[in-house]
């Protein structure tokens, strides 16, 4: 099912939680609404399913206005961050609720069970249909929050911080397994992060959110490689921030010379640039333009790739990202004086 | 050693500390609550069985137990769905006026039953702003059953919001949300969702509530009237025989309400402890969140 949401006004008191917001969610799309707390995404997706209603503005799904529709009148899954088991009700029955609340086309017991028994196949959870949620663990109660939702076929799918809850592993082994479910299920859902690797790596399309707004809206590979603001630019990922003026199309960093390979913005006197850990090369010589000197105050080669922490000239700390290759070419010792150089940054001006 | 162990180390007195403490303890009970309880019982038989139950079975005896059943029975379900709908109301929702709310829950509390009767004399006594108009419509409230009932349904109905509102507090409303999200409607979230996951609170309150009321004095005994076999309700009665020097009779009556009371008291401690289960788990489910 494809959602429009248009010109989405939400205040709370003097405060705004979401200005202005226009979106389409695609139909069989997995959406991420990212952005920091209090940015509004959770809000948004409380509007969507109809648990909260915006003052302004109109929600559309499939074309139709569902924006004075009620929760049961929508039809969504929805999933909560603290998953809002029924504390007194088995894993089991917990899955059947929705189906045993149905007023009318209700499912006889026999079906009931046979929808249960499938749902508890597809979130792998079959011994544990006579549990307790007081007797699973998060992982677990995730899993069964997702087929309570998925009981009643909802027409989207809607989960609020899904993984926020659960310990680093678990949680990288749940988002995969969500990206596989849905790469099955094929329904339209939208979910709430404030984590950008996990919105980067599960999405279809990632919505950045800042202070009530939408910053920007894209694939993951467009939201990280071609960052529309400044403020998506440093959400997604860490980011090393030199301020420049800019002068007939060259970025000038405390004057040494950037080239700037995009198409150069208009001069400024104040602008910045953006380049993240890995687009820095350190090397022991200096090389041309974009080329900075600065001592190394940090070496750590724990992980996939060795960071480097350096302090330039003027004080400022700078985080590289190197490969161990190029660790073990330039070999750099803390306190020496290298060069930190990059070919790839984003300008932005201030 | 664990930890706990070490703890309780360092917060442990000497051994002859807390004995005494214990000891002073008991014999503090046993003097003021262990020694009545037993004279309450010795004094109701002190003139045999026959007197006993003479005095429990007499008319106007068996008028005053009836009505107490009968003001339980009225005040118990009124305080019941009011708990409910008031701990609700301050639980789930949120609202302007919500502490005016919670404290005025709590003033009969802190008002003397003598005066939560006076209020009502004062409203629909003879005198009262009410009286005239009442009388004209042929309408007694003071000294006669429903003033009582008035009485006793005022002092009786902070019991079962008290006990609800912490519990429901802490049980948040997202499972009422995700019920709504299912498809449930309104009844059926509150059938299925909410009152199973507050039903031991509620018994709690439910019991508290109930005995007060039959135990209720002050109040009741301000807009009664006394007049015997109509509006005496148990705890009146007992007084009057007592002030009759009718010492085994008054004591037979009191019995009753001692026995209630005992069994208030088992009742409370099973329930109570559910009640903790329940508070706890909702605790810590919650904090199991917050955690990880």
């Amino acid at each position: 099912m494809k959602i429009s949401v248009q010109n989405l006004t939400k205040p709370f008191g003097a405060f705004t939680a979401l200005n202005d917001i226009n979106l389409e969610v695609r139909s069989g799309e997995l959406l991420a609404l990212l952005g920091p707390s209090g940015c509004g995404k959770t809000t948004l997706l409380r509007i969507l399913s109809g648990l909260e209603f915006a003052d302004t503005g109109h929600i559309l799904f499939d074309g139709e206005d569902a924006t004075t529709q009620n929760v049961r009148a929508r039809k969504v899954g929805f999933v909560f961050q603290h998953y809002a088991l029924f504390r007194h009700m088995t894993v089991f029955e917990n899955i059947a609720f929705g189906l045993r609340v149905r007023r009318t086309g209700r499912p006889s017991r026999r079906d009931i069970h046979a929808r249960v028994e499938e749902l508890l196949k597809l979130v792998k959870l079959e011994t544990l249909a006579s549990r307790f949620p007081s007797q699973l663990s998060g992982g677990q109660r995730q899993r069964v929050a997702l087929a309570r939702a998925l009981a009643v076929e909802p027409r989207v799918l809607l989960l609020d911080e899904p993984f926020g809850a659960l310990d680093a592993k678990v949680r990288q082994e749940l988002r995969r397994w969500l990206r596989r479910l849905h790469d099955e299920v094929h329904i339209t859902s939208v979910f709430v992060t404030h984590d950008q690797e996990e919105a980067l790596e599960v999405a279809d399309r990632v919505v950045v959110m800042n202070k009530g707004q939408i910053e920007q809206v894209g694939t993951p590979e467009e939201v990280y490689h071609h960052p529309a603001s400044p403020f998506v630019c440093d959400f997604l990922g860490n980011v090393n921030l030199f301020e420049c003026r800019i002068h007939y199309g060259q970025a000038y960093v405390h004057d040494v010379p950037f080239e700037l390979h995009n198409a150069p913005p208009q001069d400024a006197q104040h602008a910045y640039v953006y380049v993240r850990p890995h687009q820095l090369d350190i090397q022991r010589e200096l090389g041309g333009p974009n080329s900075l000197p600065a001592s190394v105050r940090l070496v750590n080669t724990a992980g996939a790739q060795v960071d480097v922490e350096l302090l330039t000239e003027w004080g400022q700390i700078v985080h590289a990202r190197i490969s161990h290759d190029r660790h073990r070419a330039v070999r750099p010792q803390v306190g020496q004086t290298l060069f930190i150089a990059t070919k790839e940054m984003k300008v932005f001006h201030a | 050693m664990t930890p706990q162990q070490i703890a309780e180390r360092a917060t442990t007195e000497p051994r002859w500390i807390r004995w005494t403490l214990i000891a002073l303890a008991l014999a503090f009970l046993a003097l003021f609550v262990g020694l009545p309880l037993a004279a309450v019982f010795v004094s109701a038989l002190s003139k045999g069985w026959a007197v006993y139950f003479a005095a429990i079975t007499e008319p106007v005896a068996w008028a005053a137990i009836k009505l107490t059943l009968l003001t339980a029975a009225i005040a118990v379900p009124l305080n019941l769905v009011f708990g409910v709908a008031a701990a609700w109301a301050i639980a789930k929702f949120e609202f302007r006026g919500k502490q005016v709310l919670i404290t005025l829950i709590d003033l009969p509390f802190s008002v003397s039953p003598v005066v939560s009767g006076l209020i009502y004399v004062l409203i629909f006594g003879l005198q009262g702003w009410l009286g005239p108009w009442l009388q004209d419509h042929d309408i007694t409230i003071i000294f006669a059953v429903p003033g009582i009932v008035l009485a006793t349904v005022f002092v009786t109905f902070p019991f079962v919001a008290r006990e609800l509102i912490p519990l429901m507090i802490a049980q948040g409303t997202e499972e009422e949300e995700a019920a709504l999200t299912l498809g449930a409607s309104g009844w059926q979230t509150f059938w299925r969702v909410t009152v199973p996951n507050i039903k031991w609170g509620l018994l709690y309150g439910v019991i508290l509530c109930n005995a007060r009321a039959m135990g209720e004095f002050g109040a009741v005994s301000v807009v009664s009237g006394h007049i015997r076999g109509l509006t005496n309700t148990m705890t009146l009665h007992v007084e009057i025989l007592y002030n009759e020097y009718q010492t085994a009779a008054a004591f037979a009556v009191a019995s009753l309400l001692t026995l209630l009371a005992l069994v208030t008291l088992a009742a409370k401690s099973a329930v109570e402890w559910r009640v903790r289960q329940q508070l706890k788990a909702a605790r810590h489910s919650h904090d199991e969140d917050l955690l990880t």
